[in-house]
């Protein structure tokens, strides 16, 4: 909704009262859990070869979206996202509440959808044979592609979907720009409801990895992690991020506007903030990441840090010499469970990092590296942070409501 | 002491530069001139062969050429020359050093034909799969192309020419993508986050996929052979949009730092609405309520009534879908004065610039106030007797313009408004 009342910049509680994740390790948060918690990773190394990914684990998309016509009207990505989107809404309570869902802002992190690659290759294989014949593609592209696809493709679709079959509709913005989409849409959404710009918001983002369009965009600098999973911190001799298939969304709202209709916090999200390091000279990373550090707000000593560290270089070390930096601080790359998720990672550690508060522990580490360590207590704080694979710094501060 | 917050205690908004690309040219001065002439910027498409297509006409921006063209590299040249003549403009910062952040509405970005086909030829063999092309793809050959197809590709660029502060904002609202950029710069000024922004729209994405996908959707208009005379937004012989090209910038300040620093107001940015339609992916809810809802939302924002608005810079893209429903949301609100408000549609000259048009067209809008002048709408021979709207009929008029509200609806259910002032309200 847009705003009429004066707006006190940062002096009102978020909370974090709703999550949804659907992942290539299960669906709902008890499944996450379990699986966090039994180190479950779920790779295909085999039919994306020599890439490895982390597929979808399939789920009953008519509980989200019961309406076929309106799966039909989406491809992977969208299903994932409408389907996340909708689990967030009931765990805040707030599915079908059409008087909130009316008001409700939407910010969806967002890349674009899936091409129809049996299409893309039967045009390609025609031009090749015709030899690129200038004009040639006109007739095919005119009698292949579906008129629907192109709706399953355009970015900002998720959130239109989600309007359509969840009624979101106070606002709906879509951010794009890989990782710091979703850094930005937890910003954005934390500081308009802080400064009273708006009271609810849904956010979030999805990301399938089964993709082999995309598989060659991030493959034109090899960015891709070759042959055989390794957990991120083990990945120095061969560095890559594996894609993940992931939706993860987040109800967040004022803390007045919980509790005026009884909604339990998982956690509060306290700060978000980002920025954009050109990357042209070593040590950029590591001190825009000390940077961000410093304006999260006051912490605790012995805390924990949920990175979406890719696994990339050179970026993963520049974050490596950020996190020696913080020696008292358990780390946790959600990049080895979930795999690397693009505009979705960042929101990914957000809802772990509620999670992992409201469930009060940390799950347990999963690094032969030994940089990730047990955490006994129960965390009160943790940070959320992510450097981007080419651009963008992220931080967030999560912390148990007081 | 001068106001420098608005009645309800937020700081003032303003625009102290402003920049635009259009097919009428580049520039303020040249686009208002054409503009206000009734001139078409809508010709027949060269930049790729239109054999068998429904619709070979664009309203493409031929006059700034990338080599080879690519989407993305078109906008980022587009978005700069429109960010440039804005920055230089409000006179703000110094070179390369912006004061504030940078929102951007662009188009979805990925990897295009020419780049697919020439990736297919490196395979060396003619049966090629999307695994053909995996396995020619790495080693750094195309390095390149990563760069370029990100999604956050011309955000970057922009950000680093610049030197805007913090992250960048990439996004798209489809065809109310330009409005909202604009709406995000004026949220974080009114929250004391930064005394300026930098709200920058831009699309160059006429491509043979991209207006094939629109023809496809039954959006565009077929009157290939009279370019200049096909997009008609509410003639009752519309027959759809004309997709073109072109950015839209506008720095925005605090009222408070621009006048702290003696910049020159060209208007003020008095309020914004959304409201998202839940109703289908490309057509708006029969009752008209999201549109009524934005409206009302732009108005309250601004904290005036419609009675205030004496022009209104429509969406009017000329699809028969659109100019009914724009044409019922706002009889909605502006009831018996509906017909007594001019309502006129640059896109009618400049065809339908995407995620560029509500940038594009809040910068027109701006324009009309600092003239004084109303641009027309022009094609306008045969009026829908159902959409009794002051057209400004094919040629501009001058008028008393103090307030202006600029709508943008698009797919996806998006729908925003601005209202803008040439003096705080």
């Amino acid at each position: 909704m847009t705003e009429t009342k004066s707006s006190k910049p940062g002096s009102t509680e978020v909370w974090i009262t709703g999550i949804g994740l659907a992942t290539s390790l299960g669906e709902g948060l008890d499944t996450t859990w379990d699986a966090l918690s039994q180190r479950r990773i779920n790779v295909d190394e085999k039919n994306f070869a020599p890439y490895v990914v982390h597929p979808w684990a399939p789920v009953n998309f008519d509980i989200q979206i019961p309406k076929k016509g309106d799966q039909r009207q989406m491809e992977a990505w969208q299903r994932i996202g409408t389907y996340t989107a909708g689990l967030a809404l009931d765990s805040a309570g707030i599915k079908g509440n059409n008087e909130i869902l009316a008001r409700m802002d939407m910010i969806v992190a967002a890349g674009g959808g899936e091409r129809d690659l049996a299409v893309d290759t039967a045009i390609m294989q025609a031009a090749a044979k015709n030899n690129f014949a200038p004009g040639f593609l006109n007739e095919r592209l005119m009698s292949d592609l579906r008129p629907t696809l192109f709706l399953a493709q355009l970015s900002n679709l998720l959130a239109g979907n989600i309007a359509i079959v969840h009624g979101v509709t106070g606002s709906s913005r879509t951010f794009m720009g890989e990782e710091g989409a979703g850094v930005d849409a937890a910003r954005i959404a934390l500081a308009r409801i802080a400064a009273g710009q708006s009271d609810i918001a849904l956010i979030g983002g999805s990301h399938n990895s089964e993709r082999k369009e995309m598989l060659m965009l991030y493959q034109f600098d090899d960015f891709n992690l070759r042959d055989h999973f390794a957990p991120v911190w083990a990945r120095s001799g061969k560095p890559g991020f594996a894609l993940g298939s992931v939706g993860a969304f987040l109800v967040m709202e004022s803390r007045a506007h919980a509790q005026t209709r009884g909604a339990r916090p998982f956690a509060r999200l306290t700060n978000v903030v980002a920025d954009q390091a050109r990357r042209k000279t070593p040590g950029e990373v590591t001190a825009s990441l000390q940077s961000l550090w410093s304006k999260l707000g006051k912490l605790d000593d012995n805390g924990a840090i949920i990175t979406g560290a890719t696994g990339v270089e050179p970026v993963t070390s520049e974050e490596l010499a950020f996190l020696r930096q913080h020696p008292d601080f358990a780390i946790r790359a959600s990049g080895t469970a979930f795999g690397h998720n693009m505009e979705a990672q960042f929101i990914l550690g957000l809802a772990l990092a509620a999670l992992s508060i409201s469930r009060g522990a940390l799950f347990p580490p999963n690094d032969p590296t030994a940089l990730e360590v047990e955490m006994s207590k129960a965390p009160s704080q943790i940070v959320v942070a992510g450097a981007g694979h080419w651009r963008s710094e992220g931080m967030a501060l999560v912390e148990a409501v007081k | 002491m001068a106001a420098t917050h608005d009645k309800f205690g937020r700081p003032i908004v303003v625009v102290t530069g402003m920049g635009v690309v259009t097919s009428l040219g580049a520039g303020k001065a040249d686009n208002w001139a054409k503009l206000t002439a009734g001139e078409s910027g809508i010709r027949t498409i060269t930049r790729f062969p239109t054999n068998g297509l429904k619709t070979s006409i664009a309203g493409t921006v031929d006059f700034l050429k990338v080599e080879p063209f690519s989407s993305p590299d078109l906008s980022q040249k587009l978005a700069e020359t429109a960010a440039e003549e804005a920055i230089t403009q409000a006179a703000i910062g110094t070179k390369g050093d912006f004061p504030g952040p940078l929102f951007l509405a662009v188009a979805p970005v990925e990897i295009e034909w020419p780049n697919r086909l020439e990736l297919g030829r490196d395979t060396g063999i003619l049966d090629y799969t999307y695994d053909d092309l995996l396995r020619v793809s790495g080693g750094g050959k195309y390095r390149s192309y990563h760069r370029r197809f990100l999604f956050g590709s011309v955000s970057d660029h922009l950000a680093e020419n610049f030197g805007t502060k913090g992250s960048p904002i990439s996004l798209s609202t489809a065809c109310a993508s330009g409005a909202s950029a604009i709406q995000l710069g004026v949220e974080a000024i009114r929250r004391g986050e930064s005394d300026a922004a930098l709200c920058v729209a831009t699309d160059g994405s006429v491509n043979l996929e991209n207006l094939i996908r629109f023809s496809l959707l039954s959006a565009l208009s077929m009157r290939n052979d009279a370019p200049q005379s096909a997009a008609r937004p509410f003639s009752k012989n519309r027959d759809g949009f004309v997709m073109a090209e072109g950015a839209g910038a506008l720095v925005l300040e605090s009222y408070a730092g621009a006048k702290a620093r003696g910049a020159a107001i060209l208007g003020v940015l008095a309020g914004c609405g959304e409201l998202a339609d839940s109703f289908h992916r490309t057509r708006s809810s029969p009752d008209g309520k999201p549109i009524i809802g934005c409206v009302r939302n732009a108005l309250s924002d601004a904290g005036i009534g419609p009675e205030r608005i004496d022009y209104i810079n429509a969406h009017g893209t000329g699809t028969p879908e659109n100019d009914k429903m724009e044409y019922l949301g706002i009889s909605s609100v502006f009831g018996e004065q509906t017909s007594r408000v001019p309502v006129s549609s640059n896109k009618s000259m400049v065809g339908h610039t995407l995620s560029a048009a509500g940038a594009v067209e809040a910068v027109f809008s701006l324009l009309t106030l600092e003239h004084q002048r109303i641009p027309p709408t022009i094609n306008y021979d045969v009026p829908d007797p159902a959409i009794s709207f002051d057209v400004v009929p094919n040629k501009a008029r001058d008028a008393r313009v103090t307030a202006v509200m600029s709508n943008s609806f698009g797919f996806g259910g998006q729908n925003a408004s601005l209202i803008l002032t040439r003096e705080p309200l």
